[in-house]
Parts: C-alpha cells; structure tokens; sequence
C-alpha cells in the first residue's frame, strides 16, 4: 500500500502525478526535453541512460517503463536494452554511449563520483558538452524520480509485460500524453 | 574546473541553467512550487528540508544557499543562520517542531533511498499532524534536491565559499523566488569580491575543489 492516499489503480508514478498536478507539469515537461527533445543523442540512448540508472536505483516502474521506452524506439529490441541497462561496458552500443552510461553511473552514487578521466574518456569518444550536461541532468533527474516512485511506496506491476503499451506510448506520444493514457485506462 | 565549458563567475547551478535554457525552464518551475507556493509548512520549513537533504548529500552551493534563503525567510539573525546550522548536524536537538522533525527523517531516508522510507516514519508524521500533501511534498523536495546536488556536483561547477555570496542569494531567494529571474546577471557581491582582489578572479574556480566547510 502506497504511504499516501493516492487514486487507485494508477502504476508507479502515474498516482503521484495525478495526486500533485502543480509538479506533475515540470516533471513531465523534464522528462519530455531531457528524452524527446532534439538533441544528437537518440532517444533510445537517452531511454537507455535512465533505464540504467533506474536500474542502479532498483527501481523496478521506472527501470521497466523506460526500458519498454528504449525497445519502443529500437522496434522492439529488448535484449540490447536489457544488456546497457545492466552492463553497458559488454553491450553492443557504441563506445561514446557506454563513456555517457559511466558518467550516469557514477552520478546515481554521488555527483562528486564524476571525475577528469570519465568525461575525457567520453569526449574522447566525441561526446559534446551539450551530450556531457544531457547525461548527467538526466541521471540526476532519475535520482528524483526513482526516489519520488519509491518514496512513497507506489504500486508497481512486475515484468516486462505490463509495461510494453506503456513504454510504446512514451516512446512515441511523449510523457504528457503517456500519463493522461495511464489515468484513462483506469477510468 | 567545471566539466564542461560554462559561463563564467555564475555560481553553482546559475551556470548549468544559463547553458541549458530548454531545462532550466521545467527546472525552475519545479523549485518554484514546491519551495514558494501556497503551503501548510512554511517557506522556512521547506527550505529547510532542501538544505538538509543538500547537506546530506554534501553539495556545499546547495546547502549553503537553501540554508540561508531558510535563515532569510526567519528574519536573516545571527540566530536564524546559527539554526540552520543545528538542523543540518543534529536536527532532533533543534528547537523546531516535532511534526517538522518527522519530515526531516522522511526526506533523510529518501536521500538515501525511495525504499528506505517506512509506514512507520510516515506514521510517525501523521501522530505529529502532517497531511498527504506535507508527506508528498517532502517525499518530493527530498527527491528533488538529490537530483539538484547532482547536477551541481556531478558537472564540478564553480562553487565559491565567500559566506557574503550566499547571505546576497539567500536574501534576494527569499524575496523574488526563483522563476523570471536574470542567472546570466553577475552577483554584487562576487563582483565586489573580484574588485577587491582582482588577481584571484579568474582562479576562483579551484576553490569548488575544496571540501566543504561546516
């Protein structure tokens, strides 16, 4: 049972938002930037990154949601998500995605586990500063809402399963819509 | 030196949001709502919240800043400063009140971890009188400032140690909010201090290698 009355029935942090309208708005206007915006990092690489640190966060809504997002946008490709999410460096993604996946790695322990060596590694790989910011604000913002899901103790459903429509929908309607969809299933 | 290339003589997380205008938006309104709103628990209280979680996380330029703006908001007393102080080492000690401890133990557990909060840290706020809404909120500012230290670590911004700097954040925080504000504009009270000692400007930025100061 979630620590809060929150309405019932709605997945992780779809209940939260629903409860608090005033910050459901920024919330989902950072994650639709920081994970659909244009930008040079796709936004399966983008998925990945906070699959990853959700992952880390051992937080099961987020880390499934988003890695039913990063396979929605790879056509469906789970076993290459499943494989960055757990062990970027043995994944079959490209070197500069796995120097960005260690720097989200290291700011999901602690901003100050970023050092010199990670970002020259990263940019050695052709990571741009625009890439470098990108991926720590999208770590850190994950350090927020995995802690915001599990904080409160939401109602998360287990497997891959129960996320795969949902992930479809963020992947390719965006995170505004992806909630409204997720209240109205349960209307 | 900061990570990446950003403005320079911007503080902490003014330089981050003045290269990335596109986050900062969604960003700023975030810390807007949830620090400056309409509320049950005071200004003074939720920014307490903010600086305890910071100094959890021991981001010096967030917990300096949410400090004093916290201090600011009480009236901006040596005693006001000196409280803030009590809260971030032994908040159970501090004279606030009870309910208000109960939240700084939830947002504590939620610096570490979502999971680490109990229904009996959560029941323990409710004896004191919290609502859902106090709860969520903390659950939220917690969260919310260990995405905020990240950021501001995780790039090694420029943080400087001058305590003026922070009194002149805390107070113009406290009074405007933090949306519809210029970041790009520099401090007076850095400019002072760079018109001062003009030889250190430049190399201020090695002292945000510096660990931080009680």
């Amino acid at each position: 049972m979630a620590h809060i009355q929150l309405p019932e029935g709605l997945p992780g942090i779809v209940g939260p938002l629903t409860f608090s309208p005033d910050t459901a708005q920024p919330l989902l206007q950072l994650a639709e930037v920081l994970l659909r915006g244009p930008n040079t990092l796709t936004s399966a690489e983008r998925e990945m990154i906070a699959a990853h640190v959700s992952y880390r966060n051992d937080c099961d809504f987020c880390q499934l949601s988003h890695s039913a997002a990063a396979a929605a946008h790879l056509g469906g490709n789970y076993d290459l998500v499943e494989r960055a999410k757990v062990n970027p460096e043995g994944a079959a993604v490209s070197d500069k995605l796995k120097a960005l996946l260690n720097i989200a790695g290291k700011v999901q322990k602690s901003g100050k586990q970023v050092t010199s060596e990670d970002v020259s590694r990263a940019r050695a790989h052709g990571a741009t500063d625009k890439e470098i910011h990108d991926t720590v604000l999208i770590a850190a913002a994950f350090c927020m809402y995995n802690r915001y899901v599990d904080g409160l103790a939401t109602p998360q459903p287990l497997g891959r399963e129960a996320y795969r429509e949902m992930g479809e929908r963020m992947a390719h309607q965006g995170y505004g819509r992806a909630r409204q969809a997720a209240s109205e299933d349960v209307a | 030196m900061a990570h990446i290339k950003l403005a320079e003589g911007l503080p902490g997380i003014r330089g981050p949001l003045v290269f990335s205008p596109e986050t900062s938006k969604p960003l700023g309104d975030l810390v807007q709502v949830l620090l400056t709103g309409p509320h049950s628990l005071t200004p003074a209280e939720r920014e307490m919240i903010a600086a305890y979680v910071s100094s959890e996380n021991d981001c010096f330029y967030c917990q300096t800043c949410h400090g004093s703006t916290a201090a600011q908001h009480l009236g901006g007393s040596d005693a006001d400063y000196e409280l803030i102080t009590q809260i971030k080492q032994n908040y159970e000690a501090a004279p606030v009140s009870a309910k208000l401890k109960t939240l700084l133990a939830i947002a504590g557990k939620v610096q570490k971890g979502g999971k680490h909060v109990t229904a009996e840290d959560v029941a323990q706020a409710r004896t004191q009188g919290a609502t859902d809404k106090e709860i969520h909120d903390t659950v939220l500012i917690a969260a919310a400032f260990c995405m905020f230290n990240r950021y501001v670590d995780g790039l090694a911004t420029w943080q400087p140690r001058d305590p003026e700097i922070y009194r002149e954040i805390g107070k113009m925080t406290s009074q405007l909010g933090y949306v519809g504000r210029d970041y790009k504009k520099p401090l007076e009270s850095i400019m002072t201090l760079q018109n001062e000692a003009p030889q250190n400007t430049a190399r201020q930025n090695t002292d945000s290698q510096k660990k931080a100061q009680p």
